[in-house]
């Protein structure tokens, strides 16, 4: 008797086990929490020491277009404008591409050419930026000079380059989001009589509509947070754009050429911190707005 | 059981890693800053470590880093391009100042353009943008596109202190390395920009002369070519034990007068004048 009230009332190999579990995958995650917070905690810090210690003003950051920190001129708005235009262009320009291709792999190709198709675009996926941006400053800024004349860097040159890098990423989280449209759709479709082609548009394109919108959302935070490839081709000048050619800045490329020649806790560091700010809520942003939209436009 | 003995390596690893970081003895120098610089100190470094042993980590990062590294006491050795006073947020007394050599600075434009000398004057009313046509100074009609480099890199700052005398340099594009200007200077019709020497001879390039100056190492050691700047190795407070000790290296013949020649810096022991932070120059006495 007491043996079995024993074995029932101690705890199996397996309980203790089934423990040791959760606590490593809880410890996982307070790590990663910690670590999040920590790192918001540090660039809030950073980002709003221009404000709170140096007293600059923020409207002057989010309006003015002299970028000198050294003598305390912190319009960041040409870099603001630049980031938005080259994003929002290169994601026009991939946008019918990607759903083009994907309609391709999902609909028309046979298996084994879908099959290739994924591969060389994890490839393309996997190409390191700087040699997108070596490829734009050797072949795209010289054809943009040829075609809108001026130096050739700028705007036009980051979007184009831009284009390239985002087009994978927006093809294969498209095709993803079509394949998972159900056949029965297509087939209902195409027994009322539809053709294939308008079973594709009417039926499938409007069901996947959410899932492409987050394809493009996500394409346009890599091109947003691009830096080393659009600092090559984008001029580096803080000037507003005054077209597609001339050499202006956006906020990645000022970081990643500034921050080698400041030193912290001056006002030209905290300046670069309150851009990582900016580049940090616009990600934010676009995360929400993925949620708001794969939330609302399920299909049900 | 596979897996566990994954896990096992991949700890020993992170054990082995985490025990090498800590391990700091007094032999190890750490060297980080100016990207000019580092090609020269990671060579001297290489050569030093072959005769002496020790061990010398050098890394770029760019001037400013270099100087608020070894500041902070988190490196040996800050290399810059500037003057400590020059550079913002640097508590330039507690640092010690060792020149190492000195690096010219020419101005450079296209291949296609046909002007080949001008007066400083001209080249400060380039870069302010008061000068924006080659068909104002002689050349053919082709709109001036200036190349400036990234706000606050050591070789820009010497460019301001030495050409632009106070003068507000024009907003322009910006580029952050040698390399790559020298490559869009080549590749853009009209295009001026400035480098140092080491880069003079690349393609689809030529330098200007200044005021019938060639910009020569020979010009730079008399202050007949004016655009030119010390390199900096700091430490904080003087140096001890191997870090003197490399330092001393620096200065010794092997690399002043082979390593320096290659690179095409000029040997601190052969400049004739020296410059103050302010930009006075003044002939070097004998004896000194």
């Amino acid at each position: 008797m007491d043996e079995i009230k024993q074995k029932l009332t101690s705890k199996s190999k397996q309980i203790s086990e089934d423990r040791r579990g959760k606590i490593l995958c809880y410890a996982c995650l307070g790590l990663i929490v910690v670590l999040i917070i920590s790192i918001l905690y540090f660039i809030m810090n950073k980002g709003i020491a221009t404000f709170t210690q140096d007293h600059l003003s923020i409207v002057e950051f989010l309006t003015g277009k002299q970028w000198n920190p050294n003598h305390h001129q912190i319009g960041a708005l040409p870099m603001i404008v630049t980031s938005f235009l080259v994003t929002i262009l290169a994601a026009l320009i991939a946008t019918p591409f990607a759903i083009g291709v994907a309609i391709f792999m999902t609909e028309y190709a046979p298996r084994k050419g879908t099959k290739a198709l994924r591969a060389v675009i994890e490839l393309l996926v996997g190409i390191p930026s700087v040699v997108y941006g070596y490829i734009g400053l050797m072949v795209v800024v010289p054809l943009v000079r040829k075609l809108i004349g001026g130096t050739g860097f700028g705007i036009l040159a980051g979007t184009l380059v831009l284009f390239v890098m985002i087009l994978p990423t927006v093809i294969s989280l498209t095709a993803d989001s079509l394949k998972a449209i159900p056949v029965n759709y297509r087939q209902a479709a195409l027994a009322l009589g539809a053709t294939k082609w308008q079973a594709i548009y009417k039926i499938v394109l409007r069901a996947a509509l959410p899932g492409i919108l987050t394809a493009v959302i996500f394409g346009m935070t890599r091109a947003f947070g691009e830096a080393l490839a659009v600092q090559m081709v984008i001029g580096n000048a803080v000037l507003m754009p005054k077209g597609l050619g001339t050499p202006t800045a956006t906020l990645t490329s000022q970081l990643t050429s500034q921050m080698g020649n400041t030193v912290l806790g001056t006002v030209s560091n905290n300046a670069l911190w309150s851009l990582a700010l900016v580049l940090l809520l616009m990600s934010l942003i676009f995360n929400l707005l993925i949620r708001v939209i794969t939330r609302k436009g399920a299909i049900k | 059981m596979k897996k566990k003995t994954i896990i096992i390596i991949m700890l020993c690893m992170i054990v082995g890693f985490v025990g090498g970081c800590g391990n700091q003895t007094q032999n190890k120098i750490t060297v980080v800053g100016s990207t000019a610089l580092q090609p020269l100190v990671e060579k001297a470094a290489t050569e030093y470590q072959k005769e002496h042993g020790g061990n010398i980590t050098v890394q770029g990062g760019g001037s400013g880093t270099g100087l608020s590294q070894v500041q902070e006491g988190a490196v040996q050795i800050g290399d810059s391009d500037v003057f400590a006073q020059q550079q913002n947020g640097i508590r330039a007394n507690e640092l010690v100042d060792h020149k190492v050599a000195v690096a010219g600075i020419a101005p450079i434009v296209n291949q296609k353009v046909k002007v080949k000398n001008i007066t400083m004057q001209q080249l400060r009313e380039i870069f302010e943008g008061q000068i924006t046509n080659w068909k104002q100074l002689g050349g053919q009609n082709q709109k001036i596109v200036v190349i400036n480099r990234s706000k606050g890199s050591g070789t820009r700052v010497t460019f301001e202190s030495d050409v632009m005398n106070g003068w507000e340099m024009m907003n322009a594009q910006e580029q952050d390395s040698n390399g790559t200007v020298q490559q869009i200077v080549a590749n853009t019709p009209g295009a001026i920009s400035y480098i140092s020497f080491a880069y003079l001879r690349s393609q689809g390039i030529h330098p200007l002369k200044i005021d019938g100056v060639q910009p020569t190492t020979q010009n730079v050691a008399t202050n007949k070519w004016k655009i030119w700047s010390y390199e900096h190795m700091y430490t904080k407070g003087q140096p001890t034990g191997e870090t003197k000790k490399f330092l001393k290296y620096m200065l010794s013949t092997p690399v002043q007068h082979k390593m320096i020649k290659e690179m095409r810096y000029i040997s601190i022991h052969d400049m004739q004048v020296q410059k103050t932070i302010s930009g006075k120059v003044t002939p070097i006495k004998e004896g000194q």
